[in-house]
């Protein structure tokens, strides 16, 4: 590799890990969060006949994990071309 | 028509799409056969790895099990679906750019090591048969509740219909089998569902039904569940009993045991480019998310019927739905009190399943020779009639009666296919060609493969015939397992230059051992002392495998540092699959 394809190889993983633990850290958020650790606390609320924190747990982290990995793929798309890594 | 001849006209034609699909893309090479020569599209991929993960267990018990648990049930919608966001951020897109076959393909290169990839591949075969002996069972007790066959000779009907196109086909027939198998299981999922959320809320979305209001109240169904179940004695729908901590635990085992698995990582190796695989994992979920997200709807308005048609009726104004169930074992009533009428509440009724006497009781019910237990409840409901029953309690027609049960079939043949299929993988690539045999020729692979196919089918029917008393107990076993030995080993193979053989090697081992130990302790050894008193921390056998996954990381840290950095040649491999360009080439690499 080249040394500036070895730049552009390192600019683009600091973008992509940087998009994952931003990423993982939502996933973590509406799954254990307010599905698990805060469940309680949110069940005290009510969102569109649920209590929140049940919802959270049997239905919008589903959701939730569903859109993060179509922005993920949109998002890797945009990086790959960005740092000139894409497949041909 | 009747329902019979209608299910074996549909179960039959599903049968003979199957079958058909297979000889139409049986595979000709290795490549076709270990990875559909890496030419599925994104969204057939997707599909075939939702047929893939949802087994029987998840279209037939899974809204049984959240319907007697409520909120405790999350673990599993969480647990099964949570997975595929690591999957698809952490694994996938690099293990497709790397290239191989398998996964211990990559674990045995990147850590340079052949002991390394013995490890995996006895891990794979041993997560493999664990959970391929369960489906077997699961196509031998549909077979036999609506083809009117005993469990055995289902089990060997399941056994050639998978020998039949996994030998035949490979990951090629195997892929396009499951994404037929895919639309007729969902079709089967949701057709009742529909009805049943249209019956009880007036909203033909289940999951926003969920939410509705019962029809001609002001009362929302989980107010309702909530209210029903509380009078009777039930702890609360919306809140769980499990302790917080094992909930966490065990959610973060399925997750990452999820991801762990190798039948599901190796869906990714058949896509053709490295976006392709990324898109796949989007997919895969969202048609995973469809059935995952109608599952708790299912759950909360069959248990809404339950408690609202059944508990203080006389058995004789019981549904006939009732009587049907009852008649296939799968509903008790022992009328504890003597006055006719069913008692439903917490607890069991009697003692284990339940055993009948030849004759009929007083009311015209099956006698039930079980010991009563002192409870007051009268009723036993097997968590499968939230699922089967359905269509009955809704009314609908025989024909979806007719799909469920095809419905059902299909999950349990996809997921043993593809099983079946990274055994034989393992077999052939892993252990002969690249351990004991390497000078092979591709034509005597392949049929070590096949081989290798048609006897881990003969094993698996087997274990189906003669399930071992354990089976319900290995689950645990599967998805610990591989969230305590590859997880780490693979995310660590990727994201950390500075891994080496001796740290993966120790972490697999050290994470593997911890959690055998723990789950064969407290499941066969000392099943009395299961329970949270004695349990680590709290944690249950099921959510054990999340506490060997950090064993693995911090032993794999600790080696790691106090050993030799991997060869150069490593490190250049890794800079390779962290970008996409080049995938189509690392193939012949």
């Amino acid at each position: 590799m080249s040394a500036s394809k070895q730049e552009a190889a390192k600019a683009y993983w600091k973008d992509n890990l940087r998009l994952m633990l931003i990423l993982l850290a939502i996933w973590f958020a509406v799954s254990f969060g307010a599905g698990i650790l805060f469940v309680d606390q949110l069940n005290a609320i009510q969102f569109f006949g649920f209590p929140l924190g049940f919802w959270f747990a049997q239905q919008g982290s589903i959701y939730v994990f569903v859109a993060m990995i179509f922005f993920y793929v949109w998002k890797m798309n945009q990086y790959d071309r960005k740092h000139d890594v894409h497949e041909e | 028509m009747d329902t019979q001849t209608l299910i074996y006209l549909i179960v039959g034609a599903t049968f003979a799409l199957y079958i058909g699909i297979a000889l139409y893309t049986r595979a000709g090479s290795t490549s076709e056969y270990y990875v559909a020569s890496k030419g599925v599209h994104p969204i057939l991929n997707g599909m075939a790895t939702g047929a893939d993960w949802m087994s029987a267990a998840s279209f037939i018990s899974m809204a049984g099990i959240i319907s007697f648990i409520g909120l405790d049930g999350s673990v599993y919608l969480m647990g099964w679906t949570g997975g595929y966001v690591l999957l698809a951020m952490c694994l996938a897109p690099y293990l497709r750019k790397f290239g191989k076959f398998t996964v211990p393909d990559f674990i045995g290169e990147r850590y340079y090591s052949q002991t390394a990839r013995l490890v995996a591949v006895v891990c794979v075969i041993f997560i493999s048969f664990t959970y391929v002996a369960g489906q077997m069972r699961g196509v031998g007790i549909v077979f036999s509740r609506y083809l009117e066959v005993d469990i055995n000779t289902g089990v060997i009907i399941g056994m050639a219909i998978v020998f039949f196109y996994s030998v035949l086909g490979g990951m090629k027939g195997i892929t396009y089998t499951q994404v037929a198998q895919y639309c007729v299981m969902i079709f089967a999922y949701m057709v009742p569902a529909i009805y049943i959320s249209m019956m009880i809320t007036g909203n033909p979305i289940p999951q926003l039904g969920f939410g509705s209001d019962v029809i001609g109240t002001e009362t929302s169904v989980l107010e309702r569940l909530n209210g029903l179940g509380t009078e009777l004695g039930f702890s609360t729908y919306t809140d769980g009993s499990k302790s917080t901590i094992d909930v966490f635990f065990i959610t973060m085992a399925l997750m990452v045991g999820t991801a762990g698995l190798p039948h599901v990582i190796v869906r990714f190796f058949t896509t053709p480019t490295v976006r392709a695989a990324r898109l796949s994992a989007g997919y895969a979920l969202l048609f995973i998310a469809i059935l995952y997200t109608t599952a708790p709807a299912v759950a909360a308005f069959a248990r809404t019927n339950l408690l609202t048609s059944i508990p203080g009726i006389s058995y004789s104004d019981a549904p006939q739905w009732v009587k049907n169930w009852e008649n296939s074992g799968l509903i008790a009533w022992l009328d504890k009190n003597g006055d006719g009428k069913i008692q439903y509440g917490p607890g069991a009724p009697f003692a284990g399943a339940p055993a009948f006497g030849p004759e009929r009781g007083a009311n015209g019910e099956r006698v039930v020779t079980n010991a009563a237990t002192p409870a007051a409840t009268e009723l036993y409901v097997d968590r499968d009639i939230m699922v089967l029953a359905n269509p009955e309690i809704a009314n609908l027609p025989g024909w979806v009666i007719a799909l469920i049960a095809a419905g059902g079939l299909a999950a349990a043949l996809s997921t043993a296919a593809g099983l079946l299929l990274v055994i034989s993988t393992s077999i052939s690539h892993d252990l002969l060609k690249s351990n004991l045999m390497p000078g092979i020729s591709e034509k005597q692979e392949l049929l070590a493969a096949r081989i290798a196919a048609g006897l881990a089918v003969l094993v698996a029917g087997l274990f189906g015939i003669y399930p071992p008393a354990f089976v319900a107990q290995v689950v645990a076993f599967a998805f610990g397992l591989a969230a305590a030995s590859f997880f780490p080993a693979i995310v660590m193979g990727i994201f950390s230059k500075k891994m080496n053989k001796e740290g993966a090697i120790a972490g697999m081992v050290v994470g593997l051992a911890f959690t055998f130990i723990y789950i064969v302790y407290f499941k066969f050894v000392n099943p009395a002392m299961d329970n949270a008193e004695h349990w680590w921390f709290g944690i249950s056998a099921e959510g054990i495998g999340t506490l060997g996954m950090i064993f693995n990381f911090i032993v794999a840290v600790i080696v790691a540092k106090l050993t030799a950095a991997p060869p150069e040649h490593i490190q250049h491999i890794i800079e390779d699959i962290r970008i996409p360009r080049g995938a189509g080439a690392a193939i012949d690499h």
